[in-house]
């Protein structure tokens, strides 16, 4: 059975339907982009996957033994964090807590898990560093940290590039690459930022506030509407 | 000085009052690191003059204050939580409204029953003699209560307040733990609220933070220094305000406002800079 699946689901924000007829599956190891505008329905279907929002119509199905929190979520950073008095190891320690239930103290096997991502990410240097006065480039390699020390099997990345630098883009993209391969996690991108998704992602999922497009990324390139989209950037 | 202190404290009121105001600047410090930080500051605000009311009518019912104030301030908290979170009415505006409301129903309550004397001002800007012996049973409970909470719920209260949807993501009722902090701090609130005046206690749960984050890089060390700098400044001000005979809840704001002026210089000063300087000054003279 598919890690994820989506059967004509529909969500809703706010009273109104975001996007719909949403029919895709996700295997485990795959490496899935949502791509479309800006209110194209994409942070919307992220917050479905996540089960923070029921689906409004249809289902969405968990299969290969995922529970609906075990998979390591990478947030758009809000405007509270951007003075938010927290060291890094404080960040990326809170992402044990999912596993923590009711009990209320972090335990030595957390902390283990948590080492382990911080080595594997490279913030070892951060650590007591104050969130607040590192570069975005360096916030998101901790948040990235915090999200795969609550990832089982998958991780879901939210825009995870908005307001970086091309170089620092790049290095990000290798990180989340090297998470695919070589740590075998799922992965579930949103971007709009199509030329990268398609240098990097295997699957592509293209949201109009409804699918337009779901299936191999080569597939998408001789697609009508990846050959619009994509075609359409590089006239630029 | 140590015979200042021990005169001071030969008053069973004072004793009380110390007692009883250590404890709720200890849990508003802790409780006001979140809430500034989710800026929800305006809500304590809010609160105190929902406590305003609720005393007014205690008074005019002839009940025990706190056990009229305890259960309104908690409903008002919960409230106030839902409408800032539902956002139909923009959260800053129904504080108001709700803040404004209990403020004039506290007042026509009064001004019917005893009419507007010493109490509506007692009421506002806190009486040092307002402890009873059952009151001060009552808040030294209710505040190892709120401490306890805090402590069992730290990590928790740390990840909902630095990122709400990835706590939830991950599993954790941040709603659940939002209405726990509110739940705490209407209770806070309420218990230091007489002491203190329904116009200034919020200044307790915002001061000690603001003060420390000028400072302290951690959540961690924001949350111990914010307790220390609580204690140390309620502890000063209830002295000064017996050496001066000055009201207890504006004095120990005012020696809130020195430590935020002093934390804030502090803050400003580039210790990296100097540190370097006197290594530099050193190697000069060598």
């Amino acid at each position: 059975m598919a890690l994820i699946s989506c059967q004509e689901a529909s969500f809703a924000y706010e009273g109104h339907t975001a996007v719909s007829n949403l029919d895709f599956t996700v295997e485990s190891g795959d490496y899935l982009c949502i791509v479309g505008e800006n209110g194209s329905g994409k942070s919307t279907l992220i917050k479905g996957l996540l089960r923070l929002i029921a689906p409004q119509s249809g289902k969405v199905l968990m299969g290969d033994g995922l529970k609906p929190h075990e998979i390591g979520y990478l947030p758009q950073q809000t405007a509270a964090q951007k003075d938010f008095p927290a060291s890094a190891y404080e960040v990326i320690l809170s992402g044990r807590l999912g596993a923590r239930g009711l009990r209320p103290f972090y335990s030595r096997a957390d902390k283990v898990i948590v080492e382990e991502n911080i080595r594997r990410l490279d913030v070892g240097m951060l650590r007591n560093k104050c969130y607040r006065e590192l570069s975005g480039g360096q916030q998101q390699r901790v948040l990235l940290a915090r999200a795969l020390s609550a990832a089982k099997k998958a991780l879901l990345l939210d825009e995870p590039f908005a307001g970086l630098d091309p170089v620092i883009t790049r290095e990000l993209y290798r990180l989340i690459e090297m998470i695919n391969r070589e740590m075998g996690l799922t992965i579930i991108m949103v971007s709009h930022d199509v030329k990268s998704a398609v240098q990097y992602a295997g699957h592509i999922l293209h949201l109009q506030n409804t699918q337009v497009f779901f299936g191999k990324t080569e597939e998408y390139l001789k697609s009508a509407v990846g050959e619009r989209y994509w075609g359409g950037k590089r006239n630029d | 000085m140590i015979n200042t202190l021990l005169e001071m404290f030969s008053y069973t009121f004072l004793v009380r009052a110390a007692v009883v105001g250590l404890l709720v600047a200890l849990c508003a410090a802790l409780l006001g690191v979140s809430l500034v930080l989710k800026r929800y500051s305006m809500i304590g605000d809010g609160l105190s003059h929902v406590g305003f009311g609720s005393l007014a009518v205690a008074t005019a019912m002839n009940a025990a204050p706190l056990t009229v104030s305890i259960p309104v301030v908690v409903a008002a908290a919960f409230l106030l939580l839902r409408i800032s979170e539902n956002g139909k009415i923009k959260g800053d505006a129904a504080v108001a409204l709700i803040s404004t409301s209990s403020l004039a129903i506290g007042v026509v309550v009064i001004s019917l029953t005893t009419g507007m004397n010493t109490d509506v001002c007692n009421y506002l800007f806190g009486s040092i003699l307002a402890m009873s012996k059952d009151d001060v049973t009552l808040s030294i409970l209710l505040a190892v209560v709120v401490l306890a909470l805090f402590v069992l719920f730290y990590n928790k209260i740390f990840a909902v307040t630095f990122d709400e949807t990835f706590a939830q993501a991950t599993g954790v009722p941040a709603g659940v733990y939002n209405m726990l902090i509110a739940f705490l701090t209407a209770i806070t609130i309420a218990l230091g609220m007489r002491m203190m005046g329904a116009l200034l206690i919020s200044s307790l749960i915002i001061f000690p933070a603001l003060t420390s984050m000028r400072v302290c890089k951690t959540f961690r060390s924001v949350t111990i220094s914010a307790a220390a700098v609580s204690l140390i400044c309620f502890f000063i001000g209830l002295v000064i305000s017996y050496l001066y005979a000055t009201p207890t809840g504006a004095s120990v704001v005012l020696v809130n406002i020195a430590a935020f002026l002093l934390f804030w210089g502090a803050g400003k000063i580039p210790w990296s800079v100097v540190q370097s300087r006197i290594i530099w000054g050193r190697s000069n003279h060598s």
